[in-house]
This record gives C-alpha cells, structure tokens and sequence, in this order.
C-alpha cells in the first residue's frame, strides 16, 4: 500500500508529461492559426497572438472549401456502398458458413493488408479504360472495392455476436436466407453500421495514395489539397495551420461526439484480440 | 485457381440438395450474396497484383507503355540502385523504432491507465486516442513545423544548449558501408518516427486496454497469493497473458509501416541524401512523375512481399485458430 502511495505522484508526472507532448501539436496548430501574418515568425513560434485574427482561415476556406466538398461527395457515397456491401458478406460469413467459407474470409481479409502501390499502375489503367479516371465517381467505386475487406471483417466479428439461436429459430419459423437478413440482422445492425460508418468515414476523409494518384487539380479531395498547399512556399504558416485544422475538423468531430465507436470499429477491425 | 475453388464450393452445395432441399436454396442465396465481393476483390486485388507483377518484368519505362519482357532487370536495377539501398535501410529503421515504440508506449500507458487509483481516466486517454482520427497528411504538416530545426521544438532546446537538426540532419549512425550506401540509423528518420509514434500509439493503447480489462481479478490475486509483487505481477503475468494483443499490433503496425508513404510525403519527402526516403515515396515519384511504370511495379512488388512475410503467417494461423 505504502509503495502505491509513492507511485502515485509518478504515474500522474508520467500521463502528464506524455499528455503535453500529445497536445503540443494542437497547440501549436491552434494559435498558429489565428495569428496575423506579421506575428508568424519563426521566433515568434509559441508564443500566443497579440489579437485575434481569422483571415488565416478565411484564405485556407478560400483555397479549400471546392476540395471539401469533393471529400463530402466521395466519403458519404463510399461510406454507405462499402458498409453495406460489408453487412452482406458478413451476414453469410458469420451465419451461413459453408465449406470453404473459412478461405474464403481469408481471400477476402488478405486485400486489407496489401501495399495499394501494388494495384495502383493497373487501377489507373482501369479507370482510365472505363472513363473513370479523375473523377469523384471513380474514388468512390476504389473506395468501396479496397473497403470491402475492412468492412467485411468487422461486420463478421459484430454478427458472430449474434446468437445463433436466433437464426435456428427463424428458420424453424420458416424465414428463409433473404427474410432474416432484413428482419433480424439488419434490425439489430444499428450500432454495427454506426461502427463501420465511423472507420470508413474516417480512412476515406483521411486516405491520401489514391486521391493523388486518380484525381487532379479541381477534382481532388481535401488531403491532397491540404498538401499541395503546405507544399507551396508562398502561403505562409497560419494558413498552413487554418487549413490543416479545417481538413481534420470533420474527423475530429466525428471523434469527439462517437469517440466509443470509433475506438470499437479498431477493436473490431484488428483481426483477432 | 481461384474460381476453381469457388467451383468446389459449388458440387459441395450441389451434393446437399439431395438431403435438404430448402437449406440448399438458401445456402445458394449465401454464395449469391458473397459472390460480388469475391469476384470483385479477385479481380481488383488478386488479377491487379498479377498485372503489377507482369508491368515489373517488362520494359515499360516511357511513358508509352511496352510489355516486352524484361526478366528481372527492374529488381536488378533496384537492387544496385542508392535511392533503394537507402530506402531499404531507411524502411528497416523506421520499422524497428516505430513498432517499438508504439508498443512500449501504448503498453505503459495501459498499464498506467489501468490503475485504479489514475483519476480522470477518460481525459487521458482521449488525449492519447484523438490523433488517430487524424490524416497523415496533416500530422506530416504539423509536425513538419514542430521539428523544423529553425524553429517549433528546437527554440526550446536551444536554451539547454542542444540544436538537433532533425528531418534535415544527414547523419547515418552507427554506419557502415554496405552496397552504395552508408548502412546504419539514419538520424532524419527518428523525426518521422517521433510523427507517426504521435500519431498511432492510441491504436496499441487503445488494444492494450481492452486487453487489461479482459484479464479477470482473480488471475491478479492469485499472482499476489503466489507472493507475486507488482513488478512480478506484469512482468511474469500479465505481460505474457497481452502476447495476443502483442502479435496484433505487431501485425497491425508492420504493415503501416512498411507501406507508409503520406508522412513521410507530407512531412519530409525524400530529404538530402535520401535519409527519409522509403520506397511508396520512390514508387509514387518514379511511377507518376517519372513514367518508370516498370520500376515503380518492381518496388511495389517487392512492397507487397515485404508485407507478406508478415501477414500470410499470421492470416493463416488466425484461419486455423478460427475452424
């Protein structure tokens, strides 16, 4: 007991410090971006502003706000295909298991882990090939292709929660495969859509390889934005920051309000714990 | 090989229509409902690492593409070449670091976490948890600014005397000359480590947590009746008990990191001397600037195996574990 007490002080030092070094860039983010241009120097760092001043974020909305909303009309669409192709293959992989359907989730899971590098020379070929190559619709669709795997994974694991008594009985009950897919599954899949709808929207707002390679100028989502323009020299620092801050929000919001979510769709989507 | 084994899965059905009629046509409604995604990811992952795998033996390295075969000399360039020497060196340091300290960190803090006396729990760990909601991109950006040696961290360094040059720093420690390059710790590297550690010690935290909480009391008791003490008690019990969670990040963090490109794009790019480059930046550059569509494949299939070695194993054991 003794001891613990002692360890006390140290654990709160440790979290502390370790809180600090995680906030640091928040902090810096922040008050960067509300600086006047003449106050962001490299001196100047971190200290805070003298006044407050938004121009910052009405030059990053300036810059920004087209690629947002291309993010906007990517992540919905994709989110919803990938998830919902997800329940369905889920629901057969958890429930309707055949032989072979064990290789079957394997073949499936295997294209979460691959390197997109390696798909990428005959993807642009493809959507170059079928007209769409630099276009939102064509994000969407690799979006919900290079989905798949993720979403069927957590979707099986959230089924396999699901007793099979419930299934047995239906079927007694006569519901057949289709009958309780929508009348027993899907009902009792709110909280399982919500998951997979935090993830997906979160990697799809965040992903980066794709975007770049498919998509140019006025079609590009906001990360490749947000890159191009920290990668110019002339837009200076709070800018920088204020878009930066403005390509996170949607995410972070997601985070703050369905954090619980989020953190059970990586619990779920980490193969086996 | 593939739809053969779908085929196969297909007579299985066909012979349980002879016992039960309307199970089977269930179950054909199963494969029906499977059978998009499996044709789809065939295709688009399967056929397309083929296809990637075909551009890497041939000489398309114009922008007119020419499949004329090339045998290996794609990876026998690579192989020869600094900026893939470098990138190998640099992938294996990152890798090493990054796994580690990801591990070590979100493991700790767990375990602090995990104490009940740690008052306002939850706070902790959504500080800990929030930059995994963000991109990679704009955790390149920030701590691009942060670590610029100029400026951000180093103004305060500055006063206890130290400038460490970070991301520009083109120090190689501990190195030794191995094929063109200086092999070794490249310096720059640990500024990215430091981004992505930021960025993703939430994800083991988050990993080790549900761990330690599904670890019932009466194990820790036991351990404290043994005589086990506190040390004792994680470091004989506990800590080998979380080997499952252990092998789970492991998998889950190799595979970030061996195919990280936008961090390292966003925060650093390739750097002087290529200390910071790693082969998704050198695939992107010489596929999509270059037009070496024959190179670019050749690295990103040698990408793929890489995180192969690490993942068919573990797939594999894991499909055993399941049937």
């Amino acid at each position: 007991m003794e001891i613990r007490k002692l360890q006390k002080p140290l654990v709160y030092l440790i979290l502390m410090l370790l809180s600090i070094f995680f906030l640091i860039p928040v902090y810096v983010m922040v008050i960067t971006s509300i600086k006047p241009l003449d106050e962001v120097s490299l001196t100047e760092m971190w200290s805070l502003p003298s006044t407050i001043d938004l121009s910052s974020y009405s030059e990053a909305f300036g810059k920004l706000a087209p690629n947002f909303m291309n993010s906007i009309y990517l992540v919905v669409p994709a989110t919803l295909f990938s998830a919902l192709l997800g329940a369905m293959n889920g629901y057969v992989l958890s429930k309707w298991k055949f032989k072979g359907s064990e290789f079957l989730f394997t073949f499936i899971l295997f294209g979460m882990f691959i390197p997109y590098q390696s798909i990428l020379i005959p993807l642009i070929q493809f959507l170059r090939e079928i007209g769409l190559y630099n276009s939102i619709a064509g994000l969407i669709f690799v979006h919900v292709v290079y989905g798949l795997p993720i979403t069927t994974l957590m979707f099986r694991n959230f089924y396999a929660n699901i007793p099979d008594e419930m299934i047995e009985s239906a079927k007694i009950d006569g519901a057949n495969f289709l009958g309780i897919f929508r009348h027993i599954i899907l009902p009792l899949s709110i909280s399982g859509f919500v998951v997979v709808g935090i993830w997906q929207f979160t990697n799809i707002w965040n992903e980066f390889l794709f975007a770049v390679t498919i998509t140019q100028s006025d079609k590009q989502p906001i990360m490749v934005a947000l890159q191009n323009l920290s990668g110019s020299q002339i837009v200076q620092w709070n800018v920088q920051m204020a878009g930066a801050l403005m390509a996170a929000m949607p995410t972070l919001f997601v985070y703050i309000l369905l954090g619980k979510y989020f953190v059970r769709g990586l619990l779920a989507g980490s193969v086996k714990g | 090989m593939e739809p053969g084994k779908s085929l196969n899965i297909g007579n299985k059905t066909r012979v349980e229509v002879k016992k039960r009629r309307k199970i089977t046509k269930d179950q054909w409604m199963a494969i029906l409902f499977l059978s998009p995604s499996i044709i789809i990811l065939t295709i688009f992952v399967y056929g397309f690492i083929g296809w990637t795998g075909y551009v890497s033996l041939s000489n398309w390295n114009t922008i007119i593409p020419d499949f004329t075969f090339a045998g290996l000399k794609n990876y026998l360039f690579l192989f020869s070449d600094f900026r893939f020497q470098a990138d190998l060196r640099n992938t294996i340091a990152f890798t090493v670091l990054f796994i580690g300290l990801v591990i070590i960190l979100g493991l700790g803090l767990g375990i602090l976490l995990d104490q009940k006396m740690v008052r306002g729990e939850s706070i902790f760990r959504n500080i800990f948890f929030f930059p995994m909601a963000l991109s990679f991109v704009v955790t390149g950006v920030v701590w691009q600014w942060l670590l610029n040696p100029s400026t951000g961290i180093n103004l305060f360094l500055k006063k206890f005397g130290v400038e460490p040059k970070w991301y520009t720093d083109t120090t190689i420690l501990a190195g030794f000359q191995w094929g063109k390059i200086e092999f070794g710790l490249p310096v720059a590297i640990l500024a990215v480590v430091i981004a992505a550690v930021w960025q993703m010690t939430g994800f083991s935290l988050a990993m080790y947590l549900a761990g330690l909480r599904g670890i019932p009391d009466e194990i820790r008791e036991a351990a404290k009746m043994d005589g086990c003490n506190e040390f004792q008690l994680y470091w004989k019990v506990i800590i080998p008990l979380l080997k499952p969670i252990t092998m789970s990040v492991v998998i889950m963090m190799a595979h970030i990191s061996l195919k990280i490109f936008d961090l390292v794009y966003a925060m650093t790019g390739p750097g002087a001397n290529f200390v910071t480059d790693v082969p998704g930046v050198y695939m992107f550059e010489t596929t999509f600037r270059g037009n070496y569509y024959a190179n670019g494949a050749a690295i990103a299939i040698i990408m793929l195996l890489s995180v192969a070695i690490f993942i068919v194993p573990y797939l594999w054991s894991n499909r055993r574990g399941n049937s």
